[in-house]
């Protein structure tokens, strides 16, 4: 069955959305993070969604769900890479999602999820992140 | 109205919506719609798709590159015999829903392009036309 890879780092779980995803692919993506972030005591998402071209009302449900579910699991979401063409339709369908946190890129958004997990994590981070 | 080329495509099953997003990049591309317009068309066609799917029970869509002599445009038609809808100023509400849906799919596509057309008879099936030109 095909599956998006989710990727462990640490405390925190990576995907990056490569491909045109199908309705069921797109709920066996927010199953299998959720599992995900249970199992491996996960604190932070870090979805990438640089290469989508669209997001439509059900991707954008998607989404705020896995936000919603990883938040009631003590973990943060970041959203980012979205294309600025993907952020006008989506606000013009009349989706803004609320309650997910964004970043324009993976860096940035690295940066959210280790200040928002606190000082302990920030060993991982080198130090020169920090402003 | 000059339609200079058109195509059906059957919409039987999730992956047909993938199918129909790609040939309406296609499409828009071909047109040369800008990336803003190339991507309300593809998210419309989306929504509209998927209704057609999941309330109309599958149908097919109709492509038309059609051109009015100043201008050129991509025109879809949706059509489905499924159960109809019986109210149709409800269900172009923002947030109405038969299914667990975020009730977006007809509003929010209706706010993605130019022209937007509904037809529907309870029993009978559901007929949308939408346009966007270029």
């Amino acid at each position: 069955m095909e599956r998006i890879p989710i990727l462990r780092m640490g405390n925190f779980l990576l995907v990056t959305i490569q491909v045109d995803m199908h309705d069921k692919l797109a709920m066996t993506l927010q199953d299998d993070l959720t599992k995900a972030i249970a199992d491996f005591d996960s604190r932070g998402v870090l979805i990438d969604i640089s290469t989508l071209e669209i997001v439509d009302s059900f991707i954008g449900r998607m989404l705020a769900n896995i936000a919603a579910m990883s938040r009631v699991l003590d973990a943060e979401t970041v959203l980012v890479g979205m294309q600025p063409a993907v952020a006008i339709t989506l606000v013009e369908l009349g989706m803004s999602l609320p309650g997910v946190r964004t970043a324009l890129n993976v860096e940035s958004g690295m940066e959210l999820l280790q200040e928002s997990v606190g000082s302990f994590h920030m060993s991982m981070n080198d130090g020169s992140a920090e402003t | 109205m000059a339609v200079q080329k058109h195509e059906v495509v059957p919409i039987e099953s999730s992956s047909d919506i993938v199918l129909i997003r790609q040939k309406v990049r296609g499409w828009a591309t071909e047109l040369r719609f800008t990336l803003v317009d190339q991507t309300k068309m593809i998210t419309a066609a989306s929504e509209l798709a998927r209704n057609t799917l999941e309330h109309g029970g599958g149908g097919k869509v109709l492509f038309e590159a059609i051109s009015n002599g100043t201008r050129n445009g991509l025109r879809l038609t949706f059509e489905d015999q499924g159960p109809g809808i019986p109210d149709i100023e409800q269900a172009l509400r923002d947030g109405f829903t038969t299914k667990n849906g975020l009730g977006l799919g007809l509003s929010g596509s209706r706010r993605l392009v130019n022209e937007f057309e509904i037809a529907s008879k309870v029993g009978a099936g559901t007929k949308i036309v939408v346009t966007r030109w270029k």
